[in-house]
């Protein structure tokens, strides 16, 4: 298969999915035992009062009908109102994308060098004392919550040591005005992502090393050196590649532990936030930017590997 | 906000609902609460100057500023830190003067002259009788429904009128003496007329409004012209932060002087960490269970006062508020104006309550809880209950619904659920919890000689014949109504030891409570 047919039949899945995935939110949503209107009513669920807030929510409108002026309103690039403040979704889409996109990014960038880095030392030790020790930590480390390592470590280093802030409170938002901020919770969010990644590198490094092509390059007088990074390595990779966009969706939309914990208003606190108020509006538009990203860097991952290895990756 | 992060801590129970906040202590068990004691110790003397920081959970990234609106705990301290209301709430709940002067009825009470003094909003403009009408228009709007709406309904907006500048005589639908109620309903904040927008908030507070970005923080200036003499702290800062931990770990962490609303454990935890100081404000949230009177098995009046008295009030405060309240005695106010204080306090009596059981042929009745994660300790509460219940033959059985749903699911639904409700005056408690009209009457109390007594009391110009009134209600409820109230829970708030002049004589809602321009940094 070529890589644009591939690239064009990924594409039209893609559009697929973020279309399932947008009604499936919106019908889930609707599911939920009470509305906004009974939420902002709260302790004072006056019947009038309810009534009242859901005409002014237009929530009073049938659901299909919602639904299909919502999805009207997307192709032209409009994802509504909040129900709660009345502002356009995309201004808190754009306000809380920011920390969260710097926390993704600044891990990415220290993931990949760290974990393949681990991974093929490993690798070229393999079953000696440095690979068995290697592998005891990445599987120790894995099994711990990212919630339990994020408060120990806050409660640590940020409150016992003070070596590092415990909490990203009053940056609002703009982590980078205080760097310090970063380091708890990269360091949460790298743990368990250096573990997976590693480990598959470790074992795509392993299988690489003892095919029969690395063998040929060798009995060809290939250096050692080049061997394993122009030979064995983009092989390994392949699967690595893959693992590094989940945990890229992961990091996007699943950082809401880290969120909490460290007090960083990002995309996964606007959701729990959203879907507790019964923001139906705000919570489409966040699972319509999960989606997109989601199916773009699977993609995009996809695309590299097919590059990458291309027998195993396309037969997929 | 993960549910292995968080106890359901009252400020996290988001559409947060002061209205029912939270909480209550001992401190004031003895007076009625008007003495002025500083609560923390205040490092001497107040100083000018500096920053405040405050962590309080937040309603993200979608919240306003509109001082109508406010609803969570956060926004009804911001409000209060840009906005005057006309009077508000006093340590015991009594109404206390701010923008108003005064206000005086004709004899026949239904029109009340209110006296403005002499303010400005932040724009310099003069805070006039027009400003006050066009606020309360806003509120009362029928296509609207803000929550002071409620409140304000009694005042006939058309027939009221600015008599000058800084007078405003408003007439009202019928005769009532608890006028001051009105001005400081929880909400009911003067806006400048006109004013539909709150990006930049101008008001007639303490503080100025500098910066905001919802769902992180507001910053705020002192106003030194304020009319109740400018605040100490030059700035004052509110960051958001949901998770309890988090507040009280930025806290120590020195990224905030004050976290607003910590647990019991938190307090406990930390009472020996010179870091840290706790202020418990006491009296603040009513603890109890709704039964509703007009359905079986609660329509039965033995079964009623048997669950009275089968419940051991001093276990739930010492487990469900780790002891940090004190017990209530199945009356709304505890410490508040016009609290029958004189009404003996309710003891368990197993023996009573198993012979009541019995005549009322409710022996092994299985009875369902409501409950959910609304507020701390809700569900822990329902789970004490059905403990004690058991040992008189009674078959409580807790039932977790959700929480975000919960109000509105118990008003109409089920016989027995748990219940909470911060400060207000006990008239607005009865008024709106307890007359055949009441619009959240969550015990279905509907009794034409109670809902006589409140007209009563709230139509009679002579100050005893009113209390006299307030008192025969509350012996008709302690006798047989629907609420059994265990406890009034303290609302605590940690602050660094270097801020001073935080009030601890401010159940939650009332005007020193959330309270800054009276705290400085030492």
């Amino acid at each position: 298969m070529s890589l644009p047919r591939y690239a064009a039949g990924r594409l039209l899945l893609g559009a697929g999915q973020v279309a399932g995935v947008v009604t499936a939110v919106f019908v889930l949503a609707e599911a939920l035992p009470g509305d906004a209107a009974v939420v902002i009513a709260g302790d004072q669920p006056d019947p009038a009062r309810i009534a009242l807030i859901r005409a002014q929510l237009d929530l009073d409108r049938p659901a299909g009908e919602r639904y299909r002026d919502w999805l009207g309103d997307l192709l032209h690039g409009d994802l509504g109102v909040s129900l709660v403040s009345q502002r356009p979704v995309t201004e808190v889409l754009a306000a809380t994308a920011a920390p969260t996109v710097l926390l993704a990014t600044a891990t990415l960038l220290l993931l990949v060098p760290l974990a393949v880095g681990v991974g093929m030392l490993a690798a070229r030790r393999e079953g000696g004392r440095l690979d068995r020790s290697l592998s005891a930590v990445s599987v120790g480390l894995y099994a711990v919550p990212e919630f339990a390592l994020a408060i120990l470590l806050a409660a640590l280093f940020g409150v016992h040591l003070g070596w590092f802030p415990p909490t990203a409170v009053g940056t609002d938002g703009n982590l980078l005005a205080q760097p310090a901020v970063l380091v708890l919770p990269l360091l949460v969010l790298l743990a368990r992502p250096i573990c997976s990644i590693s480990r598959l590198t470790r074992a795509g490094m392993v299988d690489a090393v003892r095919s029969g092509y690395v063998a040929h390059a060798r009995r060809l007088g290939i250096p050692a050196r080049r061997r394993w990074l122009a030979h064995a390595l983009p092989n390994a990779l392949a699967p690595v590649v893959q693992q590094l966009a989940r945990t890229t969706d992961w990091l996007l939309g699943g950082v809401i532990v880290v969120e909490a914990v460290f007090v960083i208003p990002g995309l996964g606190t606007a959701l729990v936030d959203a879907v507790t108020a019964r923001d139906v509006p705000t919570v489409q538009g966040l699972c319509v930017l999960v989606a997109v990203t989601t199916v773009t860097v699977n993609l995009a991952a996809d695309l590299v590997a097919f590059r990458l290895a291309p027998r195993t990756a396309g037969a997929r | 906000m993960t549910p292995f992060l968080t106890t359901p801590a009252p400020g996290l129970s988001r559409r947060g609902l002061l209205g029912g906040a939270v909480a209550l202590s001992t401190a004031l068990l003895t007076g009625c609460g008007t003495d002025n004691a500083p609560a923390t110790a205040p490092s001497g003397q107040p100083k000018r100057g500096g920053r405040l920081r405050a962590a309080f959970a937040g309603g993200g990234a979608n919240e306003t500023l509109d001082p109508h609106l406010a609803n969570l705990f956060v926004e009804a301290s911001r409000a209060k830190a840009v906005y005057d209301k006309l009077a508000d709430y006093g340590p015991d709940v009594s109404i206390q003067p701010r923008l108003a002067q005064r206000w005086e009825p004709n004899p026949d009470l239904t029109r009340w002259r209110v006296s403005l003094r002499e303010a400005t909003f932040h724009d310099g403009r003069p805070v006039r009788a027009a400003d006050v009408l066009a606020s309360y228009a806003r509120i009362t709007d029928p296509k609207r429904a803000f929550r002071a709406k409620a409140s304000l309904a009694m005042i006939d907006l058309r027939a009221s009128r600015a008599v000058d500048d800084r007078t405003v005589e408003f007439a009202l639908t019928r005769p009532f003496a608890a006028f001051g109620n009105l001005l400081a309903a929880f909400g009911a904040y003067i806006v400048p007329e006109g004013t539909e927008t709150f990006d930049r908030p101008v008001g007639s507070g303490a503080f100025v409004f500098d910066s905001f970005q919802p769902g992180r923080s507001l910053l705020l200036r002192r106003n030194p012209d304020h009319w109740d003499g400018p605040a100490y702290l030059d700035e004052l800062e509110y960051v958001i932060s949901n998770d309890e931990s988090a507040r009280i770990n930025a806290l120590l962490g020195g990224q905030v002087e004050y976290a607003h609303d910590i647990t019991p454990t938190t307090a406990r935890t930390h009472a020996g960490d010179r870091r840290v100081a706790i202020t418990r404000m006491a009296n603040s949230t009513m603890q109890g269970f709704t039964m509703k009177v007009d359905r079986p098995p609660f329509d039965n009046r033995d079964l009623r006062e048997a669950m009275f008295l089968l419940t051991d009030r001093q276990q739930l405060v010492d487990t469900v508020l780790s002891g940090a309240g004190q017990v209530g005695n199945d009356l709304y106010g505890k410490g508040y104006q016009y609290y029958a204080a004189d009404i003996p306090q309710r003891t368990r009596d197993l023996d009573r309550a198993r012979f009541l059981v019995d005549r009322a042929g409710a022996k092994g009745l299985r009875i369902t809880l409501d409950t959910a994660a609304v507020a701390s300790g809700f569900v822990e509460a329902a789970t004490v209950l059905a403990d004690q219940a058991r040992q008189v033959g009674l078959t409580v059985v807790p039932t977790t619904g959700n929480k975000d749903t919960y109000w509105k699911d118990i008003l109409t639904n089920g016989v027995l659920a748990c219940y909470r409700s911060g400060a207000m005056p006990i008239e607005t408690h009865i008024s709106q919890r307890l007359l055949t009209n009441s619009t959240t009457n969550a015990t279905r109390w509907a009794r034409p000689d109670f809902d006589a007594l409140y007209a009563k009391a709230v139509s009679s110009p002579d100050e005893a014949a009113r209390r006299q009134a307030y008192g025969d209600m509350q012996r008709m409820l302690h006798a047989e109504g629907g609420f059994l109230i265990w406890g009034f829970a303290d609302f605590l708030v940690a602050t660094s030891p270097t801020v001073g002049g935080v009030s601890a004589d401010a159940p939650a809602n009332t005007l020193d409570w959330a309270r800054f321009d009276k705290v400085w940094l030492g």
